[in-house]
């Protein structure tokens, strides 16, 4: 919104003057920093993601759902960390993965094992739901954001919500849907056509939708210039969550020749 | 907001540019709603999208507020789920409070005043109020982001609202017609529309499509039909 940009930091009085109401420091000479100098965007550092992961896939099957994401953490367009896992298991009921900034990620994995250790604490044998946790994440999200401070990540939540699979998105605004098929990052544009169209023929069982995630998984790494090969994936049914140790997709360049760029 | 690079041009450098944060994103959908005598009926589209990427084929943006109330609301989605939710909240203390449920009125008085209130950082959300009111009369309420309210007959709202209303204002306003007689919209005609104008809409509109929730509000309660749209 451009006028409330306006109404926050007027224009300068004059061109590389001070603005009104602000004091005037020559650069390089000041001592309190930028902040005292103009009123410029001084959250500007918390604004933009630094360490990022891409996309994170999630598949709801007929007893479950299955998530799956690459370990690499980017640092821009360097693959800076090769070993960010984003796939966590919550509790017995809840699987959560991530795509964003790695960094709002881990501040708010913290936050959530912490829920998690102080329900037991409780002891009265109460778990936490995916649907409570989706709609939680919401509005930790929607707050952030409305302080225009936001967490700048996505965050896809698969469960076992009485007994039904639950599979739900929350991005960085606090946009939160259900879906059988979620991908978001690049995956939204590449992943998600091959999730409907695999979704459309039919309800899936476990072991056809870890292959969906999977071939999701390899065709992404083939495109998608932030991924990588070695990804995890976990499951959620009755019986439980499960989190896969990192796997390497199975590469194979030989068609790479037959690809001209001209 | 001014950068260092508008203040000292003589510092900037071409190269990463930095993308400042945009709180509102425009999820689309459309809502249509017509009041009759005796009946409201609402509809709303299903699929919830963002720019060139749908996010899901199947979200409703109906809300049933109470037995006589439904709320229509499009735009930005992750505002939608807030206002609802408090409007959820407000009601059931307007409850507790006066032991009887709000009528649609004053439902639809307390919305924009929630809307107002929020003026300098508005739910960026296209609102759509219809129901019975205290005489048992349909009636529909319509509104700004930033809580102008105006009741009508009949309103499109949302992604293809401004494609919708002119067809609207001719089939059920009777407008720019000559020798007609003004005669109250029977419920059948005003659902067989409702859902016309929906498949108009998904012709032209990329962000409606795939299915439509359509909710009748009668003394009856409330009853809630599918109809499926083309899914591109």
């Amino acid at each position: 919104m451009a006028f409330m940009g306006d109404m926050i930091s007027p224009s300068p009085l004059w061109q590389n003057g001070p603005s009104p109401g602000a004091f005037y420091n020559f650069p390089g000479n000041s001592n309190h920093g930028p902040l005292s100098h103009i009123n410029q965007d001084f959250r500007a550092h918390s604004a933009a993601p630094i360490t990022t992961t891409t996309t994170v896939i999630g598949i709801k099957f007929d007893k479950g759902c299955v998530i799956a994401a690459d370990t690499l953490g980017s640092y821009g367009s360097l693959a800076r960390f090769r070993d960010c896992p984003r796939v966590l298991k919550v509790n017995d009921l809840i699987l959560l993965g991530s795509g964003g900034d790695y960094a709002d990620y881990q501040y708010l994995r913290d936050i959530i094992e912490q829920k998690i250790i102080d329900e037991q604490c409780i002891g009265d044998g109460l778990q936490l739901k995916p649907k409570s946790l989706h709609c939680w994440l919401t509005r930790v999200l929607y707050n952030k954001r409305s302080k225009m401070d936001p967490l700048w990540s996505n965050y896809v939540v698969a469960g076992i919500q009485d007994g039904e699979p639950f599979l739900g998105a929350v991005d960085k605004l606090g946009t939160a849907y259900e879906d059988a098929a979620i991908a978001t990052g690049m995956g939204a544009y590449m992943a998600t056509p091959l999730l409907r169209d695999v979704l459309d023929k039919g309800p899936l069982n476990e072991e056809s939708a870890k292959a969906l995630a999977r071939k999701c998984m390899e065709v992404l790494y083939y495109r998608d210039a932030r991924s990588f090969p070695r990804y995890q994936l976990g499951v959620v049914t009755a019986a439980g969550v499960t989190v896969e140790e990192p796997t390497e997709i199975g590469q194979n360049w030989t068609l790479a020749h037959m690809i001209h760029m001209k | 907001m001014l950068s260092v690079n508008s203040n000292f041009p003589e510092y900037a450098v071409p190269g990463a540019k930095q993308v400042r944060f945009e709180p509102y994103a425009d999820n689309g959908g459309s809502v249509v709603a017509i009041a009759g005598e005796d009946y409201a009926v609402i509809g709303a589209d299903t699929r919830l999208s963002t720019g060139f990427s749908i996010y899901t084929r199947e979200q409703k943006k109906l809300f049933k507020l109470s037995e006589r109330t439904v709320l229509g609301a499009t735009g930005c989605w992750c505002d939608t789920l807030t206002l609802t939710r408090l409007l959820q909240a407000r009601m059931q203390m307007y409850e507790h409070e006066h032991n009887k449920a709000m009528t649609t009125p004053a439902v639809a008085q307390m919305l924009s005043t929630m809307l107002y209130y929020k003026r300098f950082f508005p739910y960026y959300v296209s609102n759509i109020l219809a129901g019975l009111d205290a005489d048992g009369k349909g009636c529909i309420y319509s509104y700004d982001p930033i809580g102008h309210c105006e009741r009508s007959t009949y309103r499109a709202g949302g992604s293809a609202g401004a494609q919708l209303q002119p067809l609207l204002d001719n089939q059920i306003g009777l407008k720019n017609m000559q020798n007609v007689t003004e005669a109250p919209v029977p419920k059948e005609k005003a659902l067989a529309l409702l859902k016309d104008v929906f498949i108009s809409a998904a012709e032209r509109d990329i962000y409606t499509g795939d299915c439509i929730y359509i909710i009748i509000i009668t003394a009856n309660g409330i009853q809630e039909e599918k109809f499926e749209l083309r899914k591109d």
